[in-house]
């Protein structure tokens, strides 16, 4: 289709790709969007309606469902491309296959993690928590899902073509996760609490550059395997 | 052609690095190593629990009960190092395409998972007494625990795949990126700091009597022991299940008086 495109128009075209894709299979998309405000719902139940212990755990809560709306989210990243052979010609391409993961991840998190974010005030709303406490939750879900979609597209590459690979990726990315969650937590917390709390964000996003350069590696490495 | 098993083929590596690589050396030398490594480990296991728990003083805060220590430790350690060496048998495998390494780093995999399950457990029955509680979520315990989890994943993993290469491959690689982690989850998790006492080793003074310590040490030699014998020996049978349609393999059933 696209004779002697460049790497970064190759690249492109594969992020459009994938947004449509997820832009038209909606069920699968806003399901995990629902998933997550759902979750999020399903704590004040369980817990009781005191807005002082719900202000206290709201973050623990969002980022808990965070975590695993976008595990929920992982498991069809690279399978339907797996099943119908595109993997293959992605592999082949001149295009590096790192980066054509990266792409991938990018548009992941654009479906998942943005929507999150995005969506994320209004449930912080509902456990009462204060403008500033919002402001970091909201950076740090901007900081954070990133690293979510970029630790779990490894996952996601690891379990490809497995029958039961939901609970297995949960199984496999989520001990990888602890550390977001922790800083995320901590930085919304110290917020809550008019404490100082950029240092956290600070971590949180020396991570994420970390993974934005090491996970499309090892994620290649595991789709490699995958089509070996 | 092969007649004789265990010495051929050694003139086309350039290097003696790879001299214990090929599966049939590899499994003779083990083979020997095997009763060496149990010999160790019964009588460095029985003289360090005699040691430790007859003639070791009683501690003066917490009495008797600390005596778990010396289970509780080494299992502790082991659990850590076998992890690094999981993962690092693993890179070797994945950078060499070495069977051998996948085999060595799969066989680490279940003993570093009950190294770790009794150094949770021994946690709890020693947490019980002295802290009053089977758990806390501090720091360490936290982290043995998350380490558990990524056991229990690269099991996992690899019972998942079915083809055996692909399984191994994986896994290595999931093992990797664990290792890569453990720091960082380490170092997140200790950001809540409670109740764990502190580390009474460190490299320059111990806060511990000369028979503690020397129990305590000879227990670590008898766990390591322990796992050579019982990783090697995982090994040698992985090798004779996956060999078996090599001449030296089948020699070998037929030595050991196995029906091939």
């Amino acid at each position: 289709m696209i004779k002697n495109a460049s790497t970064l128009q190759i690249l492109i075209s594969i992020y459009r790709r994938d947004m449509a894709l997820a832009i038209r299979r909606q069920s699968d998309t806003t399901g995990a969007i629902f998933f997550f405000a759902l979750v999020v719902s399903l704590f004040p139940l369980a817990i009781g309606p005191e807005i002082k212990l719900l202000q206290q755990i709201a973050s623990g809560i969002i980022w808990v469902s965070a975590l695993l709306s976008v595990t929920l989210s992982l498991s069809r990243l690279f399978n339907d491309d797996f099943q119908d052979g595109v993997l293959e010609q992605f592999a082949l391409s001149v295009c590096p296959l790192e980066l054509i993961a990266l792409a991938k991840i990018l548009a992941h998190w654009s479906y998942t993690g943005l929507i999150l974010l995005l969506l994320s005030p209004i449930l912080a709303l509902q456990f009462n928590l204060s403008l500033q406490a919002i402001e970091v939750l909201m950076m740090t879900l901007l900081i954070g899902t990133p690293i979510l979609s970029l630790i779990g597209s490894i996952g996601a590459a690891l379990t490809i073509g497995l029958k039961s690979s939901g609970a297995l990726i949960s199984l496999l990315i989520l001990p990888l996760l602890i550390p977001v969650l922790i800083l995320g937590t901590l930085a919304v917390d110290a917020a809550g609490s008019n404490l100082p709390f950029s240092v956290y964000l600070y971590i949180l996003l020396s991570l994420a550059v970390l993974a934005s350069f090491f996970a499309p590696l090892a994620c290649a490495a595991g789709l490699r395997i995958a089509l070996d | 052609m092969v007649t004789q098993p265990s010495f051929e083929k050694s003139s086309d590596k350039p290097f003696n690095w790879f001299l214990f690589a090929a599966p049939s050396r590899f499994y003779f030398l083990v083979k020997k190593l095997i009763p060496v490594c149990w010999t160790l480990a019964i009588i460095l296991g029985i003289t360090g629990l005699v040691l430790g728990l007859l003639f070791a003083p009683t501690d003066a805060v917490q009495g008797d009960s600390y005596r778990i220590i010396f289970i509780h430790v080494p299992s502790a350690w082991m659990s850590m190092v076998l992890y690094v060496a999981m993962a690092f048998w693993g890179a070797i495998g994945l950078i060499f395409n070495a069977r051998l390494a996948y085999r060595l780093s799969n066989s680490i995999a279940i003993t570093g998972a009950i190294m770790t399950f009794i150094a949770l457990w021994t946690g709890a029955l020693w947490g019980k007494p002295t802290w009053g509680t089977w758990w806390v979520w501090d720091a360490r315990l936290t982290s043995e625990l998350i380490l558990l989890f990524l056991y229990i994943g690269y099991l996992s993993l690899y019972n998942a795949i079915d083809d055996q290469r692909k399984a191994l491959k994986a896994s290595s690689l999931l093992a990797i990126i664990g290792v890569v982690n453990v720091p960082i989850i380490y170092f997140s998790v200790k950001w809540w700091n409670t109740l764990h006492q502190g580390a009474s080793i460190t490299l320059t003074k111990t806060s511990m009597d000369s028979k503690m310590l020397l129990a305590m040490l000879i227990m670590t030699f008898a766990f390591w022991a322990y796992a050579f014998a019982v990783v090697l020996t995982r090994v040698n049978l992985k090798t004779l299940e996956e060999e078996s349609h090599t001449d030296w393999v089948q020699n070998e059933l037929k030595q050991l008086g196995t029906p091939s």
